[in-house]
């Protein structure tokens, strides 16, 4: 027995380092292509030009490309839209999916279940991209920055998560408010929101990220070049020819070095605050799955 | 419910008291229909008229003549059987299938496998760190990825063709060739969504009787073993209803990820429908055929979904 454990112990031991061996692996692929990118646009000209092109750990650094992208009015400009639609955007978001889940959530509402199929429908159905535009420019939104905020304003999905949320509040809290003679609305404001901070965090922040990458409604509804978001003029930026290794005269920065600067001023924000947010998000998947 | 408990008791309640009651339940929730009202109109000007606005499929849509004023075509089917006859059909057909196909395939295995040692990790604080740091790449968006891939694959500068050159090869044009994108594709794709997809798997495991574990321990299984006998039966489930549940999404193959990375080198091969849409409705403003071939994708998504839930309910019917 005792010779059976010791093989059975070196086994275990074995396996052990082989998923550590694995799992190291998965973290490193994750993080290491931002790292890349990282030092490619932090490396100088001329050590580019010496290793013939991005080495992985550059010798010296320098932020040419940063200020470069910095000094040409279209990166913050673009950086002001997306803080814009983000912050306003989810801030509406949340105002109108919180009013939709409300209500939803009371099983006693009358024409409850039709009012959830007007919901639910449109998660099985639409009516395409053309006749979406067609109404956006019908009502007037095309070359705004609201046709990033409003065409998009609810998603389905996030009612349906946030209306089991509230339907799992315990039913008494209502039941004493509305003795006390509350109104809904006082209801919803001082009893059903504080005890929402989890889920509203969740969806808050479903919604901060899809804004904040927002591209598809960018190039459907806008073309005004001031109004462009981030993500789409770093699109711009990468579609410039980078197979040469050749700068611009007058900075010698070379254009792969000043794209890979654009993808990182596009993705820090992200990468900073995801750490604190990353628990809420695993909740919210798991919340949606368990609902879909 | 509690109006049709009342009436039930009661039979002798006329239809138009029946009527006062729901006038008066109605009134008693009036403000939550109030709240309700931004949001309904929201979704009835931004989801349901642009349902109403597909009728330009079987129109010949003019600016001038907008949605209503538009004459009808002739025949009524003219920009389907237009669609139907084009080359483009077939073609579109297949890349979305294949695409959609190659994604679900190769990334829900490789996400499972994540799971799998996770949850075989016995280090709290290594596992957490490898959660964290492969759910990242979820929240980069598909113009970061771009970006990405550029650094890494792109002919004259990218680090993988460096790096073939150095060991005596040629450089491969990953982003150009369209022997290579679709690939280039799913690989993004399963890099973005390789942890995020493990969480589900993940709760699944937890939810494993663990008595089950320490009986096979007892009985001398491997841990191999046990994750062939135990681990996996016990998410099989959650696999399969996963896996239905995304065949119901097999015409949505990424609009955004292939628009941002294609380029006219590769349309033959990654040219999906909806891409297609865009390009024949936004930029060549062929607005009643981009509308026609978006409905035909609507209306097989919308079978799809529902076949696909069906599927799943018989099968989850087991589960819970």
């Amino acid at each position: 027995m005792g010779g059976r454990n010791l093989v059975r112990g070196i086994e275990d031991r074995i396996f052990d380092y082989i998923i550590y061996f694995f799992l190291a692996l998965v973290g490193l692929s994750a993080i290491f292509p931002l790292l890349f990118v990282l030092s490619a646009s932090l490396t100088p000209f001329g050590e580019v030009l010496k290793n013939g092109g991005y080495i992985l750990i550059p010798k010296t650094l320098t932020f040419d490309a940063y200020k470069e992208l910095l000094s040409q009015a279209r990166i913050p400009k673009a950086f002001g839209v997306t803080v814009f639609i983000t912050v306003v955007g989810t801030f509406i978001n949340l105002i109108l999916t919180t009013l939709m889940a409300y209500p939803l959530s009371r099983k006693k509402l009358p024409g409850r279940n039709f009012l959830l199929f007007i919901v639910v429908f449109t998660l099985l159905f639409n009516g395409g991209i053309v006749p979406t535009y067609l109404i956006v420019k019908g009502t007037g939104l095309i070359n705004t920055i609201w046709a990033m905020i409003v065409p998009n304003a609810i998603w389905s999905f996030n009612v349906l998560i946030m209306k089991s949320f509230f339907e799992n509040l315990p039913e008494d809290l209502f039941e004493a408010a509305r003795i006390d003679g509350a109104k809904e609305f006082r209801i919803l404001w001082q009893i059903v929101l504080p005890l929402s901070l989890p889920v509203m965090m969740t969806i808050g922040l479903f919604y901060m990220v899809g804004h904040w990458n927002e591209f598809f409604q960018a190039i459907m509804y806008v073309t005004d070049r001031t109004l462009q978001p981030l993500q789409v003029v770093v699109r711009d930026i990468l579609l410039q020819n980078s197979d040469q290794l050749s700068a611009n005269v007058d900075n010698m920065v070379p254009t792969v070095t000043m794209q890979m600067a654009a993808v990182i001023i596009a993705s820090v924000p992200i990468i900073l605050v995801y750490p604190f947010i990353q628990k809420h998000f695993t909740k919210g998947m798991l919340l949606g799955s368990i609902k879909g | 419910m509690e109006l049709k408990a009342k009436t039930n008791k009661n039979t002798i309640v006329t239809e138009r008291s029946r009527m006062k009651i729901l006038m008066t339940s109605i009134w008693k929730n009036r403000a939550f229909y109030l709240m309700l009202l931004p949001g309904l109109v929201w979704y009835f000007i931004y989801k349901y008229l642009p349902m109403y606005g597909v009728i330009i499929a079987f129109k010949e849509y003019n600016f001038s003549d907008g949605i209503l004023g538009s004459p009808w075509a002739d025949p009524w089917y003219k920009y389907f059987q237009q669609f139907f006859e084009s080359p483009y059909f077939s073609q579109l057909l297949t890349n979305t299938f294949l695409i959609s196909f190659y994604k679900l395939i190769f990334g829900m295995v490789p996400s499972i496998v994540l799971a799998i040692l996770l949850n075989e990790c016995r280090v709290a604080w290594f596992k957490k760190w490898v959660q964290t740091l492969s759910y990242m790449p979820h929240f980069l968006s598909w113009v970061i990825i771009y970006g990405i891939c550029i650094a890494f694959l792109s002919q004259g500068t990218g680090l993988v063709n460096r790096w073939f050159v150095e060991a005596g090869g040629s450089s491969i044009p990953f982003l150009t060739s369209s022997e290579w994108f679709r690939s280039v594709l799913v690989g993004t794709e399963v890099w973005q969504n390789l942890g995020w997809g493990a969480i589900i798997y993940l709760a699944a495991m937890a939810g494993i009787d663990t008595a089950l574990y320490e009986a096979a321990r007892v009985d001398g299984a491997s841990r191999f073993r046990m994750i062939w006998h135990i681990t996996l039966p016990g998410i099989r489930n959650v696999i399969i209803l996963l896996f239905i549940l995304r065949l119901g999404h097999m015409l949505d193959a990424g609009f955004e990820q292939i628009y941002i990375m294609y380029n006219v080198q590769v349309y033959p091969v990654a040219d999906i429908i909806d891409t297609w849409v865009f390009r024949t409705g936004l930029e060549q403003m062929n607005f009643s055929l981009a509308s026609a071939v978006g409905l035909f994708k609507s209306l097989i998504g919308l079978v799809l979904v529902f076949g696909a839930n069906h599927i799943a309910k018989k099968w989850g019917e087991g589960i819970w």
